[in-house]
């Protein structure tokens, strides 16, 4: 057991470190643009030298990296604050996919602009009577001779007003049981018959849409896997999204509330020196070390070339409600001022308050945590699965509520 | 980066579970529980026979200076067993104790009769309810000779030696005590949580008490010493937080209720999935705690807190939540669930609880943070 990096790790730490700090945008290069385009930048750079997805093959504009050296680039880079975030859906969701079920001329075509950030994409999976049961989906499609023809509504689709393009799964056969009965395709997000619709979410923000299919027509050659098995190339892509979405929570951690319990005062002391205050950080602390250290074990699992265990399922579990619970906490400490959400007049411009408001919907994206306690019970600890009165009727007979 | 244990402590691990499988069922703990033993002697034997108690004593004194992954890897098997034996008050107290502030003649004298299991050690620390501090103590030594009464001790029945915190003017100081003298030493079995695991009190009266380290340096030193053996103590604890999710889940699989088995009711399930969650951080925790008491890091209060607190919350949980799953029958003596439930708790308040190590950890925190 030795928690330091070997010679190579090192080395290449070392290489990463240099290559940061020589190229990482500056100020002022990124003065005046947009979000987006401060990310692609700060992407297109990255993929120029080498250093976009570095996970993956060179022919696809990777590197090749191992997955350790993958922990050290992430590790480095996080060490700046670096525009990005758009492209974990794509990146993180999408590319996986595609490199498993894709034709060799699309991944020819689509990874590579997938590594440089020059597409963006988004993942059409939820849909209204369809969320935490996404094989419930409805969204038809139907053959035409070398096409298909969509109807029906996605929603909670992060950046499709922004995506190129999307990944989908729709129902091609309702005369068959839920899972059997689905088909998984990519589409082109400017699609004649597609409408976008942002969501307000309780935020305020708008990070998410409902997207419209009327008469959307895709061509056969978009299917990925074969007809009727888009539920298992689904779970390729669902895999990988739990891999991809993080705990969320930003910078809400021990570190900025330790801060902030020394700056506001309880009974005329800092807070840090209050028993209770100290309790809560002390099991927070607990909570993100075990999550570092099980993800490292994971790593070191990989690094052996071993497959990992499943102890890396309980990450977004344990961190959103941990987040949320942190947040609340932050606030509690600044007591009326708490209540304020400004970024000039709030600790930590807002953070905690804008965590606090974004949070309830990271508990649910990706897997409530409902659903996230399930996997661990049926596919960790091997648990049976509940009664599922729908099992084995085909789709267009099982029950439902609208 | 590696994290993982070696072959030859996973080969280590995989002999300590099936000895423990063995020689220490549930049953065994069971009949020093219903025969108010101190503990299970001939386990104990065995164990000494097979050289655990002798891990990372160096070679020079009969030891097998072996490192602290293996005696990590010792500690989880004795928790997963809830073995009823003195190792953790002669291992991770007495023994480190000495091996980290014993003069050269002291660590001739004693380590190798802690190696080979001839003397059985312990550490006498509490007086009664709350923490103890060099303001706080009535166990006083002067001129070498110690009074005050010590209580609870664990394996004070057993144990040949004691390291006992005592006051010595103002300060406090750690000392060796034999505890065969006589009426100088006088034991009487204290009733516990768990008594799979001997306690008592001790009265000592001008008792000889040798210095241990340095004067005046007793709660620095006992600091010291609860670091390392909190790694130790986790280990344990996770061990045991593992056996009582395994119990429960076994029980939950072939219980059937309303025509299922209740394992498949989300109400159990996320319980069950709640205790995977605590025990796997718990466990990760551990493993940082085990790398820094091995490297002896600088990272080792900070790491020993985590761990401690992070197994303490998973035992206690999972060993509650057992009882819970089996539902009327987890409650009757007949059941082995009551052996987790009780060690949980023993191990949770044996070198400072919940409360303590929470603090300490935001210490170990502000300190590494400076």
């Amino acid at each position: 057991m030795d928690f330091k990096d070997t010679a190579e790790e090192a080395a290449f730490r070392k290489e990463v470190r240099a290559w940061l700090k020589a190229n990482r945008p500056k100020k002022k290069e990124l003065e005046g643009l947009g979000g987006i385009e401060q990310a692609k930048l700060w992407q297109k750079r990255k993929y120029d030298a080498g250093w976009a997805c570095i996970t993956w093959p060179k022919e696809y504009g990777g590197r090749g990296a191992s997955p350790i050296e993958n922990v050290i680039w992430n590790q480095e880079e996080s060490r700046y604050d670096l525009p990005q975030g758009v492209f974990s859906i794509g990146q993180g969701m999408a590319a996986p996919t595609l490199m498993m079920w894709a034709s060799d001329e699309d991944k020819a075509r689509f990874l590579p602009k997938l590594a440089s950030g020059e597409e963006i994409w988004c993942q059409l999976f939820s849909e209204p009577a369809g969320g935490s049961d996404l094989a419930a989906l409805r969204t038809r499609a139907v053959k035409d001779g070398d096409e298909w023809v969509i109807n029906g509504q996605k929603i909670w689709t992060s950046g499709a007003h922004y995506s190129d393009y999307g990944i989908l799964v729709l129902r091609t056969d309702p005369s068959v049981p839920k899972h059997k009965g689905l088909t998984y395709f990519w589409i082109d997000m400017r699609a004649p018959g597609m409408e976008i619709k942002p969501i307000r979410q309780i935020s305020g923000d708008s990070n998410f849409n409902e997207v419209y299919f009327t008469d959307v027509r895709v061509s056969d050659s978009q299917r990925l896997g074969a007809e009727g098995q888009g539920w298992q190339v689904a779970l390729t892509t669902l895999m990988n999204e739990r891999a991809s979405i993080g705990a969320g929570g930003g910078s809400v951690g021990v570190d900025s509330i330790y801060k902030l319990a020394k700056e506001v005062e309880i009974d005329g002391k800092p807070a840090i020196r209050d028993p209770a205050v100290r309790a809560k950080l002390a099991d927070w602390y607990c909570q993100e070390s075990g999550l570092k250290y099980t993800s490292w074990r994971t790593l070191s699992a990989l690094s052996r070339g071993e497959t990992p265990g499943p102890e890396n399922s309980i990450g977004k579990l344990v961190g959103a409600p941990k987040a949320q619970d942190m947040a609340s906490f932050a606030i509690d400490l600044q007591e009326m001022a708490g209540a304020i959400r400004d970024p000039k007049l709030s600790e930590a411009a807002a953070m905690y308050q804008e965590t606090y408001m974004a949070i309830p919907g990271l508990r649910i994206a990706g897997g409530t945590d409902e659903i996230m306690a399930n996997i661990i019970a049926e596919r960790v600890l091997g648990l049976p699965q509940d009664v599922r009165v729908d099992k084995g009727i085909p789709f267009s007979e099982v029950p439902t509520g609208s | 980066m590696n994290f993982e244990f070696s072959e030859e402590q996973n080969l280590l691990r995989e002999q300590a579970q099936g000895f423990l499988k063995d020689n220490s069922p549930p049953a065994a703990a069971r009949r020093v529980l219903d025969s108010g033993a101190d503990y299970d002697e001939g386990l104990w034997q065995k164990i000494v026979d097979m050289g655990w108690t002798a891990t990372v004593i160096p070679e020079e004194y009969g030891g097998l200076g072996l490192s602290y992954l293996e005696l990590c890897v010792i500690a989880e098997e004795l928790g997963r067993a809830v073995a009823p034996v003195p190792f953790s008050s002669s291992v991770y107290l007495a023994t480190e104790a000495i091996l980290m502030a014993g003069t050269d003649a002291q660590k001739e004298e004693w380590l190798p009769k802690l190696a080979a299991g001839d003397v059985i050690g312990t550490l006498a620390m509490s007086e009664g309810a709350g923490r103890p501090t060099a303001r706080s103590l009535e166990c006083e030594v002067k001129d070498g000779k110690l009074s005050g009464t010590k209580i609870p001790v664990p394996d004070a029945g057993i144990a040949s030696v004691a390291v006992v915190l005592a006051k010595s003017g103002k300060r406090a100081s750690l000392y060796l005590v034999e505890l065969d003298q006589g009426s100088k030493t006088a034991f009487k079995p204290v009733n516990t949580l768990d008594p799979t695991r001997g306690h008592g009190q001790i009265r000592f009266k001008n008792a000889k008490a040798e210095l241990l380290g340095k004067a005046g340096k007793g709660m620095d030193l006992l600091d010291a010493l609860l670091d390392r053996a909190a790694v130790l103590f986790a280990w344990e604890q996770v061990g045991g937080a593992q056996a009582a999710l395994e119990q429960a889940k076994e029980y939950a699989m072939g219980r059937y209720a309303f025509g299922r088995p209740i394992a498949s009711y989300q109400a159990i399930k996320h319980k069950l999935a709640n205790m995977y969650v605590k025990n796997t951080l718990a466990r990760s925790n551990c493993y940082y705690g085990a790398w820094a008491l091995n490297t002896d890091a600088d990272e080792l209060p900070l790491a020993a807190a985590t761990a401690r607190v992070s197994a303490i919350q998973a035992y206690y949980f999972a060993s509650k939540e057992n009882i819970q799953t089996h539902g009327g029958m987890g409650y009757t003596w007949e059941f082995d669930c009551q052996f987790y439930y009780r060690r949980s708790k023993l191990l949770s308040v044996a070198i400072g609880s919940e409360a303590m190590w929470q603090d300490r950890l935001i210490d170990a925190y502000e300190e590494h943070a400076a």
